[in-house]
């Protein structure tokens, strides 16, 4: 066994085992904390494939941000100290149902799929992103260039890169932003001030 | 010869597969050697400094003249002490937060370049990742917080929350200043850029990244919990904030990952505007930036090249152990700020200045490519993007996309 099919299957042997003790665990905040096992460990996963900027990705948007927001929403919410969530077996025998289909859908996909051989560490491979330092060729095609797809090719279909899809996600963005402080606003009394005086 | 090899694994030569592990093992040894001894000297200096600040001598009896192993006997006393956990803590999370901070500030290390070269695993997107795992840090701070079973750790870290992840958003975009300079996202490349007289640092570059530099030590100081931002942790009204109820090792772990950020966040800041491990006296950078190439393709002496990495190490410590050493002076000068005040500072000052800084940095080379036809002002040949080299680039850039570019073109892609 070689070192990265070693470590592939230790992270991957966390990212599940972390999967499944958020299923098992019982408190909420307990359960937050084996999902920040299990997708850190995901994003060790992505280190491992060179795909450093998605696996950065990964633990700044779910790690740092998602999984805060729900400990934050836990928190707020709760009535007791530690909130504990307890499943009837109705909502058990559903869960696993649908559960069971999403890995019907999962093995059905991953069997379909042609894998390809490794691609090989070459001149032309680094510079159309094949392989290694991904940053460059992920930059150019958010602003319309594919330097990773075939240059034999020029009339290649969806040759135009993510400019349009990047910047709608990036007003979207802009829109939730001010609708939030718009929301998160100090709210004024109705009231006329010379009462208060 | 052992100052020759590019990397550890390749001065162990091939080993059937294990000379990746011992490299590996050195690597890790190795940075947590750095992490551990930077908050055994930070704790004595800000011990040393505040001493002196009160008009006191500070630690005097524990080893030498100045009390220099004071935070060794601080050491030896901390795993004596019981391991305490409050019978109202969640135990599970209660014991394993210390490692959630502890790993995270840990971890920046490994993509923190310490000189050429000197950097455990090379990413091309070094900043965007150091960025990512500093912002992990605030997940432990939460579940000691919430799992201390106790009110006062409850509220020091819910505010402690509240106040780093509102002080992230600036920090990145701070950090983005200089990047927009400099064109990448590489640690090691942006360190490299800044080779010359100290008027190449990214500090001096334009006026959006000098006052970039100055916003990002505060967000800095603020997002590393110190004061005057650190009411979450105040001692006088929360006692202790999200570490209340921590006694003993796992106490002083958060200390170790607190005194460790601020070392981390400092050499982000030294890589990005202060130059890295580049002595800002440019024939001296000159001549160490050839006694490393020399060294690394054998034309050369390898242990001078090696010895100006060693040197490079050296500046690059001292100028973030100088910013370690501002933090803790700000400490014991500002009066602390209250909670709103800590909130309104940063989402209606520096949040504001910081994306202002940001568009100023993206206008400004557009501008000064039509006054003076240049993109800096400085006539520094690698941070600047000269008017040709701009034209070159959009006409290699098409050549790629419409695909009429030879092997020539794509070996020239592949050395950038």
């Amino acid at each position: 066994m070689s070192g990265e099919n070693f470590l592939f299957s230790v992270f991957a042997l966390l990212t599940c085992g972390g999967a499944i003790a958020v299923v098992v665990s019982q408190t909420v905040v307990r359960m937050a904390f084996w999902l920040v096992i299990s997708l850190g460990s995901t994003a060790a996963l992505f280190f491992l494939a060179n795909a450093d900027f998605v696996g950065a990705a990964q633990l700044l948007i779910y790690v740092g941000g998602t999984l805060v927001l729900l400990v934050f929403g836990v928190m707020l919410t709760a009535s007791g100290p530690y909130m504990k969530i307890g499943t009837s077996a109705g909502e058990t025998v559903v869960a696993g149902l649908i559960g069971l289909l999403f890995l019907f859908v999962v093995l059905s996909s991953v069997s379909g799929v042609k894998w390809r051989e490794p691609v090989v560490v070459s001149a032309e491979n680094i510079a159309t992103g094949a392989v290694g330092n991904t940053l460059r060729p992920l930059g150019l095609s958010f602003l319309g260039a594919r330097p990773d797809l075939s240059v034999s090719e020029p009339d290649q279909a969806g040759r135009t890169g993510y400019l349009l899809p990047f910047e709608i996600v990036s007003i979207h963005l802009l829109v939730v932003l001010i609708g939030a402080s718009y929301l998160a606003r100090a709210k004024r009394r109705a009231e006329p001030v010379d009462q208060a005086a | 010869m052992m100052f020759a090899a590019q990397s550890i694994a390749q001065f162990l030569g091939s080993l059937g597969g294990w000379e990746y592990v011992i490299a590996a093992v050195i690597h890790a040894v190795l940075l947590v050697h750095v992490f551990a001894l930077s908050p055994f000297a930070f704790i004595w200096l800000e011990r040393k400094v505040s001493g002196r600040i009160q008009d006191r001598l500070g630690p005097t009896r524990v080893g030498g003249l100045f009390g220099w192993l004071q935070s060794l006997a601080d050491g030896i006393k901390l795993v004596q002490k019981e391991d305490l956990c409050p019978s109202a803590a969640d135990s599970m999370l209660f014991r394993s937060a210390p490692y959630v901070v502890c790993v995270a500030s840990f971890a920046a290390f490994m993509v923190l370049p310490f000189s050429h070269g000197w950097v455990a695993v090379a990413a091309d997107c070094g900043l965007f990742i150091i960025l990512a795992i500093l912002s992990l840090e605030v997940f432990g701070i939460i579940m000691a917080g919430y799992s201390s079973g106790s009110k006062w750790s409850l509220f020091g870290g819910m505010r402690e929350a509240a106040q780093m992840v509102s002080y992230e958003i600036p920090l990145a975009i701070c950090a983005l200043v200089p990047v927009v300079a400099a064109g990448s996202l590489n640690l090691g490349e942006i360190g490299g850029m800044q080779r010359g007289w100290f008027g190449y640092w990214f500090i001096f570059h334009d006026p959006f990244t000098f006052i970039a530099f100055f916003v990002y030590f505060v967000v800095a100081t603020a997002s590393c919990k110190r004061a005057p931002f650190d009411l979450a942790e105040a001692e006088s009204e929360l006692v202790g904030g999200f570490h209340t109820e921590y006694s003993g090792m796992r106490w002083s772990y958060f200390f170790m990952g607190e005194y460790a950020s601020m070392f981390a966040v400092c050499g982000i800041a030294s890589i990005l505007f202060l130059g890295g491990w580049n002595t800002g006296i440019g024939p001296l950078d000159d001549a160490l930036y050839a006694a490393r190439n020399a060294g690394a393709d054998g034309t050369g002496s390898a242990a001078l090249g090696y010895l100006a990495n060693v040197l490079g190490a050296f500046v690059f410590v001292s100028k973030a152990s100088f910013g370690v050493f501002v933090q803790v002076w700000l400490r014991w000068t500002l009066p602390r700020l209250r909670i709103d005040q800590v909130m309104t500072t940063c989402l209606k000052y520096l949040v504001p200045i910081s994306c202002f800084l940001f568009l100023g940095a993206i206008v400004w080379p557009l501008l000064l490519l039509t006054a003076i036809g240049r993109t800096s002002w400085t006539s520094n040949p690698l941070g600047n993007l000269v008017a040709e080299e701009v034209r070159a680039n959009q006409i290699q850039r098409a050549a790629v996309s419409v695909g009429a570019s030879g092997s020539a073109a794509i070996e020239k892609e592949a050395v950038r």
